[in-house]
């Protein structure tokens, strides 16, 4: 993985685009959040393998960077992003890592199932 | 206070007029002016659901959008578009059509002020895609046929870039209209905290929410 570069990602994200796509979406804060800090509130989330199509997206911000993108009937949105899997051409692999380099945010697009 | 001929509010979610520019439409509204008030999202995407939870994913938007009519009628503003965009969506969206939605308003309202907010110093980035499409649209238009832009803004650090707000409005004679419209947001705000027991005279009140802010943003 490495940083997020916006060229590269909305390049993929234009590639990707008008096609039924496999999704993975997540989001955590981690198993142990409660445990470690009793103020926060432990909460993940995720989608594995969806089939979603879209016509429009983009990707914004000055890092962490939000990805956007429009679906006939709604939206997939994702805000925190960091990193991006360079070597991986064929999927659009993001993730966002906090200052601690652990996954609190992914999204994940590709034409064959995860 | 001035009459305005028409003036055009532009703004993305429900609640953003409450804090930052409720009193000074109301001022503007006794002075005589029409106001259209265009929110393009109905904040669904808040996580705001009241405080014990009386909303739900589902049901916010409904309940959000009989809150912005409710905010409404409290400040006088009698016409209020919805455009049913979705929340933090803004900036993803077709740019095209957002800005040619707003062109359709100013070529049906003429208005000679607008208010919105001011695009990358407004912090939420619906704040900013809504502020910077406001501003391309009024840029199509020719120089002379502009409506004046006032704009609101609350980045740290802004003054460094966009000086101090040129247009500051007293409203302090109508904080009944503007704590009215931040009660009527129920699921966002829990108004009854901000007033105590405290009275519409009190100088703290009047010292906090007294004054509105703008900038006047200033095409090249």
């Amino acid at each position: 993985m490495q940083l997020i570069e916006r060229t590269a990602i909305q390049e993929r994200i234009d590639r990707f685009k008008d096609q039924d796509l496999y999704l993975h979406l997540e989001m955590t804060t981690g198993a142990y959040a409660s445990h470690l800090d009793a103020s926060k509130h432990p909460a993940a989330t995720f989608v594995t393998n969806a089939v979603v199509h879209y016509s429009l997206g983009s990707i914004s911000g000055n890092g962490p960077y939000r990805v956007g993108l429009k679906m006939a009937h709604g939206w997939i949105y994702s805000e925190g992003l960091t990193h991006y899997e360079e070597t991986d051409t064929e999927r659009l692999i993001l993730a966002g890592h906090d200052g601690q380099g652990k996954l609190v945010v992914a999204l994940q697009l590709s034409r064959e199932p995860f | 206070m001035e009459r305005e001929r028409h003036i055009l509010v532009v703004l993305p979610h429900p609640d953003d007029e409450a804090f930052g520019l409720s009193g000074t439409l109301a001022k503007y509204i006794e002075a005589g002016s029409p106001v259209t008030y265009a929110c393009l999202t109905l904040g669904e995407m808040g996580r705001n659901m009241g405080i014990p939870p009386f909303a739900n994913r589902v049901t916010l938007p409904e309940i959000r959008k009989a809150e912005l009519e409710a905010s409404c009628r409290a400040i006088g503003i009698s016409d209020l578009r919805m455009y049913g965009f979705h929340d933090k969506t803004l900036e993803f969206e077709d740019q095209a059509l957002l800005e040619g939605q707003i062109g359709a308003l100013l070529d049906e309202l003429k208005p000679s002020l607008v208010l919105t907010f001011y695009p990358g110093y407004a912090v939420h980035p619906d704040h900013d895609a809504t502020g910077a499409a406001v501003v391309r649209a009024i840029g199509r238009l020719p120089e002379n046929e502009r409506p004046r832009v006032h704009a609101m803004a609350f980045a740290r650090d802004l003054e460094k870039a966009i000086g101090k707000p040129d247009v500051v409005v007293d409203i302090r004679g109508f904080l009944k209209q503007k704590l009215a419209s931040i009660e009527a947001h129920r699921s966002q705000f829990q108004a009854a905290e901000l007033m105590g027991s405290k009275t519409l005279e009190d100088p703290e009140l009047q010292e906090r929410f007294g004054t509105e802010r703008f900038w006047t943003y200033r095409f090249e």
